[in-house]
């Protein structure tokens, strides 16, 4: 029997450049995008131009008589096949194609099938829909309290718990409250030295991935196959499933690389209804948005969060008070998992005797809001920060001081109760007030450009409890397949995994071949989201591999071969099986303790399995004649625990940063009647090269998360969460303005300016 | 609408022909023929995921009309690694980590050989402006500005040699 030498550690901690790279450079990966099956149809979208009304009718005629399309269909052609045709991750409220009533611009009323696309969009022009126009609602504040009623009724799905009790709600849009009392509130303001009270409000953004939303649904002999760019292909399975009452072994789903998702393609999106359209017309179905039909399929929220703190003299925050709406839009998406799991780290990461939060997911009539990276979380900073800020300010305290004096220490419990730990928030803080050289003097430009500095920290939960499965093949010639349902959309999954399969199995990271999801193949995972893959998908990879590399030892001790030995793996096979053949199959099945939180006080002991902790500290440069800010130095530090691979982390962190300057400081929907009237790259701006800061820094704090594979936790939305609080923090350090709303535009500043100058 | 048309052009370099409809974009053909490395995103040439060079000259194919292309040379990534060998442009992208979803890169690989091809030593802001009307969602930027460099100083390197 040949020995060989294990590979040294350090498979993982290694900067192995991603595995499909040669793909990708090349013009080859496998995108859904691209795509073709024979006899294929295509979809166009026939989409509502109200934002509230009653159907009244649709006529089809002309479209279906246009040469070329093989046939028009409406929501009430889809009821005959599929009875309940409504879908949702938190609620069952999304009709496969509007019933009865439309509640935003651009739901889909009807499509059109044929095999040329172009055909198919000509046909959709042709399409006349009359409706009986109600009132609308946009505000989310004002959905609290409005006369328009979105949803007659509340459909839970029935999937989480801590949602039943909104089951059969009438004449409401408030999809979820979620509210934690923590201590004595009351008494604290009462009795505070200073009370500071603010509002915020941030903007309706889109993900903007750029392979926009495609999925084609294949039908066959009692199954259903669907290739999808989906982050979430178990979900999608269940869903599909649960709409046409079938036992998920009869629904296939198939996912390649993605171009892009940022939680825009998660649970089900397009699925349902090419899913219905396959079965009724029984050809593969393909349904390819364009990037304007992106800006009305899903969103991040528009929030406003009212945010009140009792604070003593010298600057120790005793009680705060959080009052937080999400504008979830028309249909709820994932939203109230968001108002509830971002909205009790609302406080922010400080240390704070009486807290009280109130977090309300409302639907109104935009465009429906889900998750975007951070999950509520970058809208939770922006206000916390903003307000962090303005207190120290006040107080004449600076303002990394004051954060130093309220800081959460490890040990210590969070607003829930659940205690901190593995949690390296003031690591991340004297990180950033390091590298920006925080207490040496500062130059602040003289004359019409002023120059300032900010920072901002911020924290997130896990999302919880959530299940992860993974299988680890090892064939009879020692090579090995690892098969995962975790998604790669670009953030390195496949790569960092396998690098946790090779630490393992001590083999070389890219000899392993990563098996892309097929929920015929590859086993259950609850979904690529809310950076939990790392730990969760991480954890059950490592239990897989580590399940195969025992049965190894097993069959050679089997064979009386002496233990601990590195007996090379084909030898083993040949000798156990006579031949080249067999495979040794290991399994890991990863999921978190949890406790929900209670229903009264919204306090659990064991509310996440890890914390995400991410900072940015920047320097600007205003220009107090235009109101243009430049961004001279960006400084952003997270706690990712141990990074498995260094390299991707940090390209992680620096697009996760630079997305959110486009939140930041450019990009929102701008509505007009619930109509997006710059739902396009040429009106609606995403940052290009010339956006990014001049100089750019992004530290990975020394940390371990004990609980994570090799110590690795997520990172993927890390470092979204302080940058749009440190921008309007140094823009008020530059030139003496408080913007309390996103974006931070020229015109924005310039005006702050201008109403400062009157005063 | 079904009416369509034999054009000729010069693929990659290879003589190449296709039966178009007059509406059809340099996307649409060349999906027709199986090469996806160009793809429509934005659909109004403002993302730069559907550059291809006609002629040379680099252009939308979301936006250019495939009748266009009739007698014309058409280039698209799929002509970089004919041999099997990746472009020291290629390379660099995956040394330094260039990209992430790579549905933006083969538009990015394209222009900086193009940019390349005219400055064999670009500085920071030449990159930037000529690479201004290619758009990465991930925001790999950083790394393709040290991509485009360190392929340019391979590319420099094996001239001299």
């Amino acid at each position: 029997m040949t020995l060989v030498k294990p590979m040294p550690a350090g498979q993982v901690g290694r900067s192995v450049p991603r595995l499909e790279a040669r793909q990708k450079v090349t013009g080859r990966t496998d995108y859904t995008h691209n795509l073709t099956i024979p006899g294929m149809l295509h979809v166009k979208v026939f989409r509502s131009t109200t934002a509230h009304g009653r159907i009244v009718s649709i006529d089809t005629t002309a479209a279906g008589a246009l040469p070329g399309v093989h046939s028009v269909i409406t929501g009430e052609d889809i009821r005959k096949v599929v009875p309940e045709p409504y879908y949702g991750p938190a609620f069952h409220d999304q009709p496969v194609l509007a019933l009865d009533k439309v509640r935003h611009v651009g739901e889909p009323v009807a499509v059109v099938l044929a095999e040329d696309p172009y055909v198919a969009a000509e046909a959709v022009q042709l399409i006349v829909a009359e409706y009986e126009d109600l009132e609308p609602v946009f505000d989310e504040v004002e959905a609290m309290t409005s006369k328009a009623i979105v949803h007659d009724a509340l459909k839970p799905a029935g999937t989480f718990a801590d949602l039943k009790h909104v089951a059969a709600h009438r004449n409401t849009n408030i999809a979820l409250d979620y509210h934690l009392r923590r201590g004595d509130t009351s008494a604290a303001f009462a009795a505070a030295d200073h009370v500071y009270e603010h509002e915020f409000r941030s903007q309706q953004v889109m993900h903007t991935p750029l392979e926009p939303m495609v999925s084609l649904a294949e039908p066959g002999d009692g199954i259903m196959t669907i290739h999808t760019a989906s982050q979430s292909p178990s979900f999608v399975r269940t869903e599909i499933a649960r709409l046409f009452g079938w036992p998920e072994n009869r629904v296939r789903v198939k996912v390649p690389h993605l171009g892009g998702g940022f939680g825009a393609k998660l649970y089900i999106k397009l699925e349902a209804l090419v899913a219905c359209l396959a079965l009724m017309v029984r050809r593969p179905v393909k349904l390819s948005l364009t990037m304007e039909e992106q800006f009305y399929t899903i969103t991040k929220h528009a929030t406003t969060f009212r945010i009140k703190s009792a604070v003593t003299s010298n600057g120790v925050v005793t009680a705060r008070h959080c009052e937080v709406f999400w504008n979830g839009g028309a249909y709820a998406d994932i939203g109230p998992r968001v108002t509830q799991k971002s909205g009790f780290t609302a406080p922010g990461p400080y240390d704070i005797e009486n807290v009280s939060i109130d977090s309300y997911a409302l639907y109104t009539n935009r465009p429906p809001a889900g998750a975007l990276r951070g999950f509520g979380i970058p809208q939770l900073v922006w206000a916390y920060e903003s307000h962090t800020d303005l207190i120290a300010r006040d107080l004449g305290i600076d303002p990394l001081e004051l954060r130093r004096r309220n800081i959460l220490k490890d040990g210590r419990p969070h607003a829930t109760g659940t205690l901190m730990q593995d949690a390296a928030i003031e690591l991340v803080l004297e990180c950033i007030a390091e590298r920006m050289q925080w207490s040496a003097p500062f130059d602040r430009g003289t004359g019409t450009v002023l120059r300032g500095r900010g920072i901002a920290i911020g924290f997130k939960a896990s999302i919880s409890p959530t299940t992860s499965v993974a299988i680890v093949n090892i064939a009879a010639d020692g090579s090995t397949n690892l098969y995962m349902s975790t998604v790669d959309m670009g953030q390195g999954s496949d790569t960092a995994m396998a690098q946790i399969v090779a630490e393992t199995l001590g083999i070389e990271t890219e000899t392993i071949r990563v098996v892309r999801p097929d929920t015929d193949v590859t086993p259950y995972d609850m979904a690529t989201l809310g950076s939990r893959s790392t730990f969760h998908m991480g954890n059950a990879v490592k239990m897989a591999a580590t399940h195969a590399k025992e049965q190894l030892a097993e069959m050679a001790a089997s064979l009386g071969l002496t233990p601990g030995t590195n007996y090379q793996t084909s030898d083993l096979f040949k000798k156990k099986f006579g031949m080249q053949a067999g495979n040794v199959i290991g399994v890991g099945t990863f999921i978190p303790s949890y406790k929900s939180p209670d229903l009264a006080t919204g306090l659990s002991e064991n509310v996440t399995p890890f914390w995400m902790i991410g900072g940015t500290g920047v320097e600007v440069e205003v220009d107090t004649e235009t109101g243009h800010v430049r961004i001279l130095r960006m400084v952003n530090a997270a706690d990712l625990g141990r990074p498995l691979n260094p390299k991707i982390v940090e390209t992680q962190l620096s697009g996760a940063a630079v997305m959110q300057l486009g939140f930041t400081l450019t990009e929102k929907m701008e509505m007009d009647g619930g109509q997006v009237t710059n739902a396009s790259l040429a009106d609606y701006k995403i940052p290009g090269l010339h956006d990014v800061p001049l100089v750019m820094e992004n530290h990975i704090v020394q940390a371990n998360q004990h609980s994570g594979p090799y110590g690795a936790k997520g990172v993927g939305e890390s470092a979204t969460f302080g940058v749009s609080p440190a921008i309007a923090n140094a823009i008020h350090d530059a030139v003496g303005v408080r913007l309390t709303e996103l974006p931070l535009t020229p015109e924005a500043v310039f005006r702050a300016l201008h109403a400062a100058s009157k005063d | 609408m079904d009416s369509s048309t034999l054009i000729r052009f010069t693929l990659n370099g290879q003589p190449a022909s296709a039966r178009i409809k007059s509406y059809f974009t340099v996307v649409d053909l060349l999906q027709s023929l199986h090469l996806y490395g160009a793809r429509e995103s934005c659909g109004q040439g403002l993302c730069g995921c559907c550059t291809v060079l006609l002629d040379g000259v680099a252009v939308s194919g979301c936006l250019t009309l495939a009748q266009l292309v009739g007698g014309r040379s058409l280039t698209t990534v799929e002509s970089l690694d004919q041999s099997g060998i990746l472009s020291p442009v290629q390379q660099a992208f995956i040394d330094e980590g260039a990209f992430q979803c790579g549905f933006c890169t083969p538009g990015f690989v394209l222009m900086v050989h193009q940019l390349l091809e005219r400055n064999a030593d670009p500085t920071d802001d030449e990159i930037r402006d000529h690479l201004a009307g290619n758009l990465c969602r991930c925001a790999a930027y950083p790394e393709i500005i040290r991509a485009t460099k360190s392929a340019a100083a391979r590319m420099r390197a094996a001239a001299t040699a």
